[in-house]
């Protein structure tokens, strides 16, 4: 099946320094390129140049916020990997902990004591297009074997961290009480598919909570925890088929359905507007982009959860014939308690999702009534119309950005956590050339941010195409042109490039982000 | 047969108010294993549709608003997940419920196994008299793998003085049947007991006809 290498013709990394290599424009040149700081200073946040340069810094970015992010500031990978080292100790603190940490009640789940006579858990899951009910495969067949990547979650101890062979990579990944284990034959790196394997631990932790996954192991070592992941595997293939062509699982970013500013505008202070006491997150989608969301003060939500939350509509057709209510557990937020989302479409046939995200179980039908009003005031203000608009086109092509030769790009503004993408272009529009250029990006992205020797920028020729990869302070930027391109060329492009976004940013992203 | 109804009622808190002529709302739950059907049974309630469905997440509610002759009632429809996971939160569902369905799937025994722990719970949480307990065979279009002969459902429902009858979600046999005979036995249940909560609403916005029930059970509801 898979499992070939994707060539690398050329194997060449031109490492460029942005700051002296490329020409700068630069309108702020007194601002250092490294502010040191992870919150950006307000001087610099009035101070958005209209031909941003690579020499920006964050918090200035074309895509940055003008108030307070949306999100839990997150670098990006490292955050992911750091925390990995960092949760052995945070599982200490959550079993004696009170659970309501962040000063937000959350429930605790109720954890009942389990009995049942079998071995270790062991749990299989395979990237499986759509959604539907799969039925279990043979694992003696050789279908099953053939599979480009395998997950298993066991519980129990190991010390092994990863075995390279025959073409296999095995990562383990241990969270106690699970121990995950990845099998791949692609040409991810151990650290690649470590993020994955984090990536499944939260969203069954999403569906359990730590404190509950903890508890069923303290009352029997052996527990077998299929019993209670059960009618939870559509959403372990979704994920996994997600982290396959989904850019922000790999960015660490979300991306928005590009609107006019204004209709978000009115959009977000409609959701506000729909407030109630218990409400913490109120969160439009289109599909997998963000329209808008809205948080109480305070509160952010960390991009994983968002993710997971995405993962959960996007791979449930529950939602579609009525309005869903479920406990879900954001491990970002807190591994040890619920919340309570309720989960439903504007309409049955439409791409509006609304997720409300309370801390109180029993307040369904004041959040029903929530987007009730929502609704109403949209429709009102005839915001309503124009989003139907919108997302005739929910993206745009990249000719728009007018660079001869680039075919695809990916754009990151670090300090908001948001992340633009044109479509996909004819190349790669088949789901195989899609992946393929999600594992070119998965490249760059490990190159770039490789925990010993980091680059700051990467060009590369492919033999189906030339990349260039761009990382500074402010932003993270990878550019896919076509093999007629040059390097010359490619590094001419970024400044216009950024100016463009620049000129978009309003439409891209969400600068305004509001709260209750 | 079912005409449209409205997909969710959109927010009216559930206070208790009593104004209007005869527009009565019921709270129903579907209980049972996982992938016995209650959400396709929910869909054939609601829309007469079915389409192959995920798990459900948590619980999802649908409304649907059923004629008599003499009054309107609107069905509240609180359609639980299976999983275990989700156990915890289930009685919220079926605290003051008016209808608890308790669904199997008449080719996996296994199911209706699940089906006698769901009955046993609830027996633990019912208001005798209050709710109308319906234990429900479903995947009837599935009778020859059947695992449940029909005389044990019907057994197992008479020890306990439910209703019982099989349907299929799939091809929406007996599913009206079903919803029609749940509206009459919650109004005279209802209007022996305690009354139903009335709506301010006059409208009748989906409309679904029909006299016929067909169900096999003795007639009591629980308790009674």
């Amino acid at each position: 099946m898979e499992g070939k290498l994707y060539a690398w013709i050329i194997e060449r990394c031109l490492p460029l320094k942005p700051d002296t290599v490329m020409e700068a424009d630069v309108h702020n040149n007194s601002v250092p390129l490294e502010n040191g700081s992870l919150a950006p200073v307000d001087r610099l946040r009035r101070d958005r140049s209209d031909s941003p340069t690579p020499g920006l810094v964050e918090g200035t970015e074309p895509g940055a916020g003008l108030d307070s992010a949306m999100f839990v500031h997150a670098q990006s990978f490292e955050d992911l990997t750091a925390d990995g080292e960092q949760e052995e100790e945070e599982v200490q603190v959550q079993e004696g902990g009170d659970g309501s940490e962040r000063g937000l009640e959350v429930e605790k789940p109720r954890a009942e004591g389990e009995e049942r006579e079998e071995t270790q858990g062991q749990q299989e899951e395979e990237v499986q297009p759509g959604g539907g009910r799969v039925k279990e495969e043979d694992i003696n067949s050789e279908g099953w074997r053939s599979h480009r990547k395998h997950v298993f979650v066991l519980s129990g101890k190991n010390i092994i961290r990863s075995i390279h062979a025959e073409g296999y990579k095995v990562v383990f990944l241990r969270k106690s009480p699970l121990v995950l284990v990845g099998v791949s034959r692609t040409r991810q790196s151990e650290r690649e598919l470590t993020r994955e394997l984090l990536y499944i631990y939260y969203q069954i932790i999403s569906l359990l909570t730590l404190t509950q996954l903890t508890h069923v192991f303290q009352l029997k070592q052996n527990y077998d925890l299929r019993r209670l992941l059960a009618g939870s595997e559509h959403l372990t293939d979704n994920l996994l088929r997600l982290l396959d062509r989904d850019p922000g699982l790999l960015l660490s970013a979300v991306t928005c359905l590009p609107l006019p500013s204004s209709t978000r505008d009115t959009i977000s202070s409609s959701l506000q507007a729909a407030k109630a006491k218990s409400l913490v997150f109120s969160i439009l989608l289109a599909g997998s982009r963000l329209v808008t969301l809205v948080r109480k003060k305070d509160q952010v939500l960390h991009h994983m959860d968002l993710h997971l939350l995405f993962n959960l509509v996007g791979s449930s057709s529950s939602f579609r014939e009525g309005e869903g209510w479920t406990p879900i557990c954001l491990p970002k937020f807190n591994t040890a308690g619920f919340f309570h989302a309720h989960i439903s479409y504007l309409e049955p046939a439409s791409e509006l999702c609304l997720i409300l995200v309370s801390t109180d179980r029993e307040d369904f039908f004041n959040l029903s009534d929530c987007k009730r009003r929502f609704l109403e005031r949209l429709r009102r203000r005839s915001a309503y119309q124009a989003l139907q608009e919108a997302l005739q086109a929910p993206s745009y092509p990249v000719a728009q950005v007018g660079i001869p030769e680039l075919r695809h790009f990916v754009y990151k503004s670090k300090s908001s956590g948001l992340y633009t993408s044109p479509e996909i272009p004819i190349p790669y529009q088949c789901e195989e050339e899609q992946e393929r250029l999600m594992r070119l990006y998965q490249y760059l992205h490990s190159r770039m941010h490789h925990p010993t020797r980091p680059l700051r920028s990467i060009y590369r020729c492919a033999d189906k195409e030339n990349l260039l990869a761009l990382v500074t302070s402010g932003f993270e930027l990878y550019l896919c042109f076509s093999p007629l391109g040059t390097k010359a060329l490619a590094v001419s492009t970024i400044n216009k490039l950024l100016k463009w976004i620049r000129k978009e940013e309003d439409r891209l992203f969400i600068l305004n982000p509001q709260t209750y | 047969m079912m005409a449209e109804r409205r997909l969710s009622s959109l927010g009216e808190s559930p206070l208790e108010v009593e104004v209007g002529p005869r527009l009565l709302r019921v709270k129903m739950v579907l209980l049972g294993g996982s992938g016995v059907g209650k959400s396709s049974l929910a869909l054939r309630f609601c829309k007469d549709e079915f389409k192959a469905s995920t798990p459900t997440v948590g619980c999802a509610y649908l409304t649907q608003v059923v004629c008599l002759h003499d009054s309107t009632l609107r069905f509240e429809i609180w359609d639980t997940a299976g999983e275990e996971k989700y156990h915890s939160v289930t009685p919220l569902y079926y605290r003051g419920a008016h209808a608890a369905l308790v669904v199997y799937d008449i080719s996996k025994k296994e199911s209706f196994m699940r089906a006698q722990l769901w009955l046993k719970e609830l027996e633990k949480q019912y208001i005798p008299g209050e709710t109308v307990v319906v234990l429900v065979g479903n995947k009837a279009d599935l009778s020859d793998t059947r695992q449940v002969p029909l005389q044990v459902g019907y057994r197992l429902a008479e020890s306990k003085g439910l209703l019982f009858i099989e349907t299929s979600a799939k091809s929406g046999e007996q599913v009206s049947e079903l919803l029609m005979t749940i509206a009459h036995r919650v109004k005279q249940s209802s209007s022996e007991v305690r009354g139903l909560i009335e709506w301010p609403e006059a409208e009748c916005v989906g409309v679904l006809q029909g006299e016929r029930s067909s169900l096999l059970g003795a007639c009591c509801s629980v308790g009674s």
